[in-house]
């Protein structure tokens, strides 16, 4: 690692002060993104400010339409929240397959949301849910967030202090890990809304990071059950290919995990 | 003897200091006035070093020095070398390729040294190796097997023209050809053994302190033979005569192989502490245990079976095409050789084999002994083509196996081995009543009504143990004896020491050895103490790898016991006034038989120091050594059945259960040895589904981290029955065979034939990973 200053502001608007003043500032939440590229000297920030423990940021509240984690809330506390299991269980089922009790412990869904990796699970939950993504600065649609790889509409020294999820009538996530990093290789987030509108969001799969699977939407509103999803076909055109999968592969794993989803949808 | 003798399950001595962080491991040692050692590496598979620019890196600050591989050159430090001769078909000497400690010229695989910085601290020496500006000029690279023997291919060495190490052969050709022209039936296989990369839980470090007044070094380094260490880096590579180099292998966090061997970071380290006039230490990170430990397996092989009419095996024959590396590591030449070929017969009476092993240098990391080391590639090989048979004959894989299995003892195999005992058919009992093999079909059919495919497969397996017959191994090309040395001391209040040469990293000798003694003089195990890797302690020993610890150490250890009890006996005879046929020793006391006389161990320890009142002519003390050299291999032999269902739908693989039956012989510590197992077992199922060390086509490891190579976690292996049959080895006094490869050994093939069973093709090859078994299955 190279030499770094660490700071620990109390306040949102402190850390985005100190973020003013550094020549190459990065937050730190949960650590488990930005460490270990920090170690490999793959980053060498100037400062890492360290938003983990500001108060504001932590926590989840329910209303009756909506679920809201503010960002620096660990996997841990949400998948053992009692407003989470009952208001949305496909999130706690989601985080309890997150990594590892390590990655669990410390990661946090701001981080998650914030880094938007390809193979994260919780951008499948935000898009198929349709969050709003909520900053120091503005609330941003999920469906104007997530902009390819790794790429989000985040500003340099934007900070996400929550992510407020409607409430669905059903919804359900189903993963298959990758057998070495245990992100997944595939994992499909399927929601039915209130509204009646059917969103399914594939992680894992696309070339350009999570993704809505129309196929699978379009067959779902005609009927909302895994044998509705037998035959159909899902293109493997821009889904990722490499040492864990194929893209044929990642295409069958989106019909299947999509099934499974709706299985414990309900 | 006793609740904590031969057969007792004690728990580990040893945990105590691991479990709560008291390990003392190399990186754990500081030296006044240390420095820190960080390599410059190459980025290229295969380059010229057309310049390289130190100055930058010198001028950085807290550097004292940067080295580079044309100065060890020049200080005439020696190439690294492979200690076993391998003679090709046509008698000519394996090719042996250069290989400095740092590259002067060509580096031959990504992850080589080039050039060491020493600084003082381990940040500014990573920080000035990024200084350092190396001109390459990138050659085409071989990265696999396929693209080293192809025409046109690069060439790696000048002395090895097609980058062929050697084309070496076992076996009578002409018998095996003739048994193929009048058989029945021929199965025929082409298969990979994936290659693998240790990843001991420690990685590999070294630290080097060069005493100038003394002209003295000292080298703690992360070994499992400090002793073979010592001598390689004296015999071999100039570093100091041997009385001038002490090698430290304090605790080791695993090796499984892969720290068997000397590797340039140590020499360097040496080198340069002369060089800087302090202490240099090298810690490995992971990333660098990816590019640089020696990786293993790594085969391409075609095997054909004959059979007769009664489905006799008649005959086998087998081309492998062994992957070597970029250099030809320390022992790697015997590993595809010796240690595999001559494996091949397996549990079976097969009349004829012949086996051509050709052995290719490739721009990857170098590969050598890894946990099996040969034998489960041989075990993969042939269990696959057995399973293979079964189906393809028609015939229960279990009554294929038995109607082949030898069962006169001892058995001289056609390629070498001469098996000294064993019962193959009560290991494959016990795994068919364990497994119930007789409900599978019933199991089957109802997972096959809940959608999932449900298979078993079998593998047999047996290994050459103990290793090794020193006078054998000699003739057999290797350059050194593997004997076991060992010394026992008793301390004037009765306590014991037992120096050994084995060395142990994980395996448990603290409290096995322990047991040992504890079981011949019936004292706890608590009053003896192992002492072990270090050579200014322990006089010479070969180290520990093969299984080679229980079979060939303790063995040395029950030797020089012998010679102890018997001085003991004298003593205790004298001073009871008895003859010393009577003395009899029982619960740490020496008994005159048939009467109420006994004298307690400590007694007799002291009588032998104060020597106040010994026998005529005895010298003082009881302290006494001995060298074992092992009669034979020992062969542990054993049955696995293994029992999954793979999702159709994603090709995941899910454990029933998995059966090992073994035959280690008899049982020192059954806990340490179903920990072995279980340990054995993980690796074995990681190859057949999880672990590949994958290079791309310019020779970059595309898994050089965990985050694409998939280790093995304890969700993905199941809870194994474990049990035991018991033949005793007549090869050594304990009867042991030894139990430290066995599961890393006979696991995969269990495994895969298991799936290719579930899915109904045999087209499969490892690891088993869910994509691939998808395609296998949607390829049926
Ligand atoms: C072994 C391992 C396994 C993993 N497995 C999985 C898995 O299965 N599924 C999965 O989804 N993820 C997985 N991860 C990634 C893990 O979830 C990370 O924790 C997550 O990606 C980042 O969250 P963090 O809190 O650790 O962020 P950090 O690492 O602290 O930060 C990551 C990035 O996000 C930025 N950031 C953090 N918080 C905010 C914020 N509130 N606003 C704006 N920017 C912010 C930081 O500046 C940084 O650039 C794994 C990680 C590891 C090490």
């Amino acid at each position: 690692m190279y030499s770094t200053n660490y700071h620990r502001p109390s306040s949102v608007e402190e850390a985005v002060a100190l973020f003013g003043k550094g020549s190459d500032p990065k937050y730190l939440a949960g650590g488990h993104t930005l460490l270990p590229v920090m170690k490999q000297r793959l980053a060498g920030p100037s400062d890492v400010i360290d938003i983990a423990k500001i108060p504001g940021l932590i926590g989840v509240e329910a209303s009756a339409d909506a679920l809201t984690i503010k960002a620096a809330t660990t996997y841990y506390d949400i998948m053992h929240n009692a407003d989470v299991k009952r208001t949305i269980p496909a999130i706690a089922h989601l985080t309890s397959v997150l990594g590892d009790p390590a990655v669990r412990y410390r990661g946090t869904i701001g981080g998650s949301v914030a880094t938007n990796d390809p193979a994260a699970d919780y951008p499948a939950a935000v898009l198929a849910l349709n969050a709003t993504v909520k900053t120091n600065k503005r609330e941003i649609p999920a469906d104007q967030f997530f902009k390819g790889l790794f790429m989000t509409a985040l500003e340099d020294n934007e900070i996400i202090t929550a992510i407020s999820f409607p409430i669905p009538a059903k919804a359900g996530y189903a993963k298959m890990r990758n057998p070495a990093s245990r992100f997944a290789l595939t994992g499909v987030f399927v929601a039915k809304h209130k509204s009646g509108e059917i969103r399914v969001a594939a992680t894992g799969a696309s070339q350009n990071g999570v993704m809505r699977v129309g196929v699978i939407e379009e067959a779902l509103k005609a009927n909302w059950s895994a044998s509705a999803l037998d035959n159909v076909k899902v293109s493997d055109e821009g889904l990722m290919a490499d040492i864990h999968g194929t893209s044929d592969y990642r295409a069958n794993l989106i019909r299947v995990m999509a099934q499974r989803a709706v299985d414990a949808a309900g | 003897m006793g609740i904590e003798g031969i057969g007792a399950s004690v728990v580990r001595k040893e945990d105590r200091r691991f479990i709560t962080g008291k390990g003392r491991y190399v990186d754990d040692i500081k030296i006044i006035g240390m420095t820190y050692a960080h390599f410059v590496r190459s980025p290229h598979a295969h380059a010229k070093i057309k310049s390289i620019d130190v100055e930058a890196a010198k001028a950085m600050p807290g550097v004292v020095d940067v080295l580079t591989g044309q100065q060890i050159v020049d200080d005439k430090v020696g190439n690294l070398i492979c200690g076993w001769a391998i003679h090709s078909k046509d008698g000519s000497a394996m090719k042996m390729g250069a290989w400095p400690a740092m590259a002067p010229e060509t580096v031959r695989f990504v992850g080589q040294a080039v050039a060491v910085v020493i600084a003082e601290s381990k940040n500014l020496a990573r920080d000035a190796a990024e200084a350092v500006v190396v001109d390459y000029e990138e050659l085409p690279a071989a990265a696999d097997i396929k693209a080293a023997i192809a025409p046109g291919a690069p060439q790696l060495h000048p002395e090895a023209p097609g980058n062929i190490v050697y084309d070496w052969e076992i076996g009578d050709q002409k018998a095996v050809d003739e048994a193929f022209g009048k058989a029945a039936n021929v199965v025929s296989f082409e298969l990979t053994n994936n290659r693998l990369v240790p990843n001991a839980m420690e990685p590999r470090a070294a630290i080097a302190d060069y005493d100038s007044a003394e002209e003295h070094f000292t080298l703690y380094t992360t070994s499992q033979n400090p002793h073979v260490a010592r001598l390689v880096l004296s015999a071999f590579y100039n570093i100091a005569p041997e009385h001038k180099l002490r090698v430290v292998a304090p605790d080791v966090g695993g090796g499984f192989g892969s720290k068997i061997f000397i590797y340039p970071e140590e020499m360097v380290a040496l080198w340069a502490s002369k060089k800087v006039g302090r202490a240099v230490k090298w810690t490995g990170d992971r990333s660098e245990a990816f590019l640089t430990d020696a990786h293993g397996r790594d085969h391409v092989s075609k095997a054909e079976l004959a059979f007769d009419k009664d489905n006799k095996m008649l005959a086998l024959r087998v081309t492998t095409h062994a992957n070597f590396g970029a250099y030809m590591s320390l022992f790697s030449s015997s590993v595809p050789t010796y240690l595999y070929a001559t494996l091949l017969s397996g549990q079976y009476n097969i009349p004829a084999i012949y086996t051509e092993v050709i052995g290719v240098y490739t721009n990857t990391t170098p590969v050598d002994a890894y946990r099996g080391a040969g034998r489960p590639e041989a075990c993969y090989l042939l269990e696959r083509l057995v399973e293979t048979a079964a189906r393809q004959l028609k015939v229960d894989p279990a009554e294929l196996r038995r109607k082949n299995f030898i069962t006169q003892f001892p058995h001289q195999t056609p390629v070498i081995m001469a098996y000294d005992i064993g019962d193959f058919n009560a290991s494959l009992d016990a795994a068919l009543k364990a497994a119930d093999y007789a409900g599978f079909p019933a199991r089957k059919a109802k997972a096959k009504a809940e959608g999932k495919l449900r298979g078993l497969g079998f593998s047999c397996y047996i290994e050459a143990c103990g290793i090794a017959p020193s006078k054998a191994v000699g003739s057999l090309g290797a350059g050194v004896g593997l004997w076991e040395s060992a010394e026992v001391r008793v301390n004037p209040v009765g306590t014991i020491e037992i120096l050994t040469g084995s060395h142990s990293h994980g395996q448990g000798h603290e409290t096995t050895f322990a047991q040992l003694v504890a079981d011949r003089l019936g004292i706890p195990i608590n009053q003896v103490s192992i002492v072990h890797g270090d050579t200014d302690k322990v006089q010479f020993g070969m180290g520990t790898y093969g299984s080679r610890s229980a079979a060939v150490g303790m063995s040395a250890i029950f030797k020089a016991m012998e010679k102890v009890e018997a001085k003991a006996k004298k003593i205790a005879a004298h001073q009871l006034e008895a003859s010393e046929g009577d003395i009899v020793i029982e619960n740490g006391e020496f008994k005159v038989t048939g009467t109420d006389k006994s004298i307690a161990l400590p007694m007799v320890a002291l009588a032998a120091y104060t020597a106040h009142n010994l026998p005529d002519g005895m010298e003082p003390g009881l302290k006494e050594s001995a060298f074992y050299d092992p009669t034979n291999f020992t062969f542990p032999a054993g049955s696995y059945i293994c029992e999954l269902e793979v999702d159709p739908g994603t090709g995941k693989t899910s454990f029933v259960s998995f059966v090992a039956v073994d035959d280690f012989g008899r049982l020192i510590n059954p806990m340490i040895v179903e920990g072995q197992v279980h340990g054995g077992l993980v690796q074995g199922i990681g190859q057949a589904l999880l672990e590949n060390a994958i290079y791309d086509d310019t020779g970059q490891l595309v898994t050089a981290s965990f985050m694409d190579y998939a280790m093995p976690r304890a969700d993905d292996v199941p809870s194994f029955k474990v049990s035991h049959t018991e033949t005793l080895c007549p090869g050594n006094p304990l009867g042991v065979k030894g139990c430290g490869e066995a599961g890393a050994i006979g696991a995969s093939a269990a495994v895969i034939n298991a799936i290719t069973d579930a899915i109904g093709n045999n087209k499969l090859e490892m690891p088993a990973t869910p994509d691939r078994v998808w395609h296998a299955i949607h390829a049926a």
